[in-house]
């Protein structure tokens, strides 16, 4: 059985304009001690994919209006208040994006890790003080004993991810989601950050789904990748065979998008043009079309399901007409074709001919806040 | 040698890390650098000392009781022949100075524990208000601007002549309508707090509401609430004054700095001397309350580090 079984999961936002279906039927599941990433652009659902799963949608506006969240073979949706709680910060786990944000200002480190001891574990302060010395060590945080009375305004934006994640890793969690967790760390302190969850997600046999926007974050981090699009999966694969053989145009886009230091490159780098689309009337076909060079009549009839795809792994699945048995994309080659040209012009044409339609649609991107 | 000179460098510098460390610390550190708050804070604290010992000082300094009267010494001159007189005697020959300490005890007891009243009813009500928002907070909203919009004096008579004045009675009476500015300020901080992403990180620890509101929340806006309930303690004293003053305050016999400044106004011509006692009294309490609350917001505001 495995640890967490996502299933059909739809989270939407009631707001004035409309409803914004953030996360739209999205199915998944996860096993004890494995690692999946979540990639997609900004405004595609994945935290609030994140946030759904410990029940942290605000209510209102925000509703988980169908699905199973199936987590150690008990449904969260149906839980009571109290047994979610019981839940957060003891089976389950979050680090956030910005370590500057998510800690309490006025409040000592060790009174915030310990809390989640306290509270779960039932340690006395003494005890909570001492584990969480250890935690501290363990997460790499040099004479920690005596760090522990000082306030996050003392510490380093890396320090403080570091002290997120001994906080996540307080009660030995099951499953720990990070939400971008590097997104607000320079370069070289992202890397020693990603070992360091890496190393310690191995050690303590602990699942995580590692939410980003950059491929290249999951790439030696996590064993399977789902991408979303639109509040939807689009592409599920394992990571090695999304990188050598993906099957879908979004995350050709995705890859494409990714500077290489490794290679020569001559062209510049390919941008997806466009914005995501409208979440209160998403298209009626793929979500992807509008901004697909290599869209055909079909695809903005039907939207494709999420299916297996010739040419590649049994358990790799993509939602593309065109990569599907008898699509017109089974054969290509990403890296060369990019698509037909005249497509690419009319979809920057159109782009360009709305220009107060993008103004909306990026302002819509940031009214259906992610999360709180 | 060279080892111990290292040390105490190190211990040097982990002195001065210190001293800017934590919020309180530094508070600390700058309410000790700011002689004017320190000032006040002495004055005070002499002020509730003084009230505080009024029985000792009465049997052991003045040999005199509050209420002991001597006819033949009425509006005596300030003398120090017997020290009770030393402020003078008032119309029926009481000691000005006793009077002044048991009077002490009355309006300082009526600021603090109203105050206390008021910042506690202020913050309880506030933080709840802006942390479950939507009918509770419909409802506290409407009663805060109703309060607001009656003048405070006028609510206060008409509860004076509900109640029998006396100093519980004007505790809880002070208490109770002044935590409308409290309850306000809290209420708003909430409204922004709740939303930062600590507190949705509390959450994911499995927080509960109430534990998110007190230990999380509440932290973040105690500092200034210190500074507004010192101020409204100024703000009470000057209540209580006025209430004796129209005489709906502390009645006579109890002393209050009050009522005794209501009751040597009548004599001002004759005996000054007994309606400037009081009333220093007053303007020194009220006046080291307002430099309390204004340097321990200076001392806590991090936006004005600094500037000192």
């Amino acid at each position: 059985m495995p640890l967490l079984e996502v299933k059909d999961l739809h989270t939407s936002f009631f707001t004035r304009d409309g409803v914004v279906r953030a996360v739209d039927g999205v199915s998944f599941e996860l096993n004890a001690g494995e690692t999946l990433g979540l990639v997609g652009e900004s405004g595609c659902g994945k935290s609030v994919t994140a946030l759904s799963l410990m029940r942290l949608i605000p209510m209102p506006p925000g509703k988980i209006t169908e699905g199973q969240i199936v987590f150690d073979g008990t449904d969260v949706l149906q839980m009571d208040d109290d047994d979610v709680r019981g839940i957060r910060g003891n089976n389950i786990a979050m680090i956030f994006q910005d370590p500057m944000t998510s800690l309490n200002p006025v409040l000592t480190i060790s009174r915030q890790i310990s809390e989640a001891l306290e509270l779960h574990l039932k340690m006395d302060r003494s005890e909570a003080r001492k584990r969480t010395t250890e935690l501290l060590e363990l997460v790499g945080i040099p004479s920690a004993g005596k760090r522990l009375d000082d306030y996050p305004h003392q510490f380093s934006g890396g320090m403080r991810q570091r002290v997120m994640i001994a906080m996540a890793l307080s009660c030995n969690p099951k499953l720990i989601l990070a939400d971008e967790p590097t997104t607000a760390l320079d370069v070289t302190i992202q890397a020693q950050i990603l070992d360091l969850l890496k190393n310690l997600a191995r050690e303590f046999r602990t699942a995580f789904i590692l939410i980003t926007h950059d491929l290249g974050v999951v790439a030696g981090m996590t064993q399977r990748i789902h991408v979303m699009y639109a509040g939807r999966i689009v592409e599920k694969a394992d990571t090695g065979e999304l990188f050598a053989n993906p099957k879908m145009p979004y995350t050709w886009g995705l890859l494409r998008s990714i500077p290489r230091l490794d290679e020569r490159r001559k062209e510049r780098l390919v941008p997806i043009e466009g914005l995501p689309p409208d979440l209160i009337a998403p298209p009626p076909g793929c979500r992807f079309e509008p901004r697909c060079q290599y869209r055909r009549d079909l695809c903005r009839e039907r939207e494709p399901e999420l299916a297996s795809v010739p040419g590649a792994k049994p358990d790799h699945q993509a939602r593309c007409h065109g990569t599907q048995a008898g699509g017109w994309l089974v054969d290509l080659d990403w890296r060369s074709e990019i698509g037909d040209v005249r497509v690419l012009e009319e979809i920057k044409q159109e782009v360009a001919a709305v220009p107060a339609e993008a103004a909306r649609l990026g302002a819509a991107d940031l009214t259906p806040r992610e999360g709180p | 040698m060279a080892s111990a000179a290292a040390e105490s460098l190190v211990a040097g510098v982990r002195g001065s890390r210190r001293a800017s460390a934590g919020l309180w610390s530094d508070a600390w550190w700058r309410i000790r650098h700011d002689r004017v708050t320190i000032a006040a804070f002495v004055v005070l604290a002499v002020l509730v000392v003084l009230a505080l010992a009024a029985d000792v000082l009465a049997d052991h300094v003045f040999h005199m009781k509050f209420e002991d009267q001597e006819l033949l010494k009425a509006y005596a001159k300030p003398t120090l022949d017997p020290l009770a007189y030393m402020l003078g005697a008032d119309e029926i020959g009481r000691s000005q100075v006793v009077r002044l300490l048991y009077g002490g005890r009355v309006s300082l007891a009526v600021a603090f524990l109203a105050s206390l009243i008021n910042m506690t009813v202020g913050i309880a009500i506030g933080l709840s208000a802006g942390y479950y928002r939507g009918v509770w907070d419909d409802i506290v909203t409407w009663s805060v601007t109703t309060l607001n919009s009656i003048p405070t004096l006028y609510l206060l008579l008409i509860f004076a002549g509900l109640f029998t004045p006396g100093p519980p009675v004007l505790i809880a009476v002070l208490g109770f309508l002044i935590w409308t500015g409290i309850a306000n300020f809290v209420r708003g901080q909430t409204f922004a707090l709740r939303e930062r992403e600590f507190v949705t990180a509390a959450r994911t620890v499995g927080a509960s509401q109430a534990r998110i509101m007190i230990r999380h929340i509440l932290p973040n806006i105690l500092p200034l609430i210190f500074v507004l309930a010192a101020i409204d303690a100024g703000g009470i004293i000057l209540i209580e004054s006025a209430l004796s003053y129209l005489g709906l305050g502390i009645t006579p016999p109890t002393p209050s700095w009050g009522n005794m400044l209501t009751n040597a106004a009548s004599y001002f011509v004759r005996a000054w001397w007994l309606v400037v006692s009081p009333g220093v009294m007053i303007f020194l309490t009220v006046l080291s309350l307002y430099l309390i609350g204004d340097g321990l917001r200076d001392a806590l505001d991090p936006r004005l580090r600094g500037s000192r």
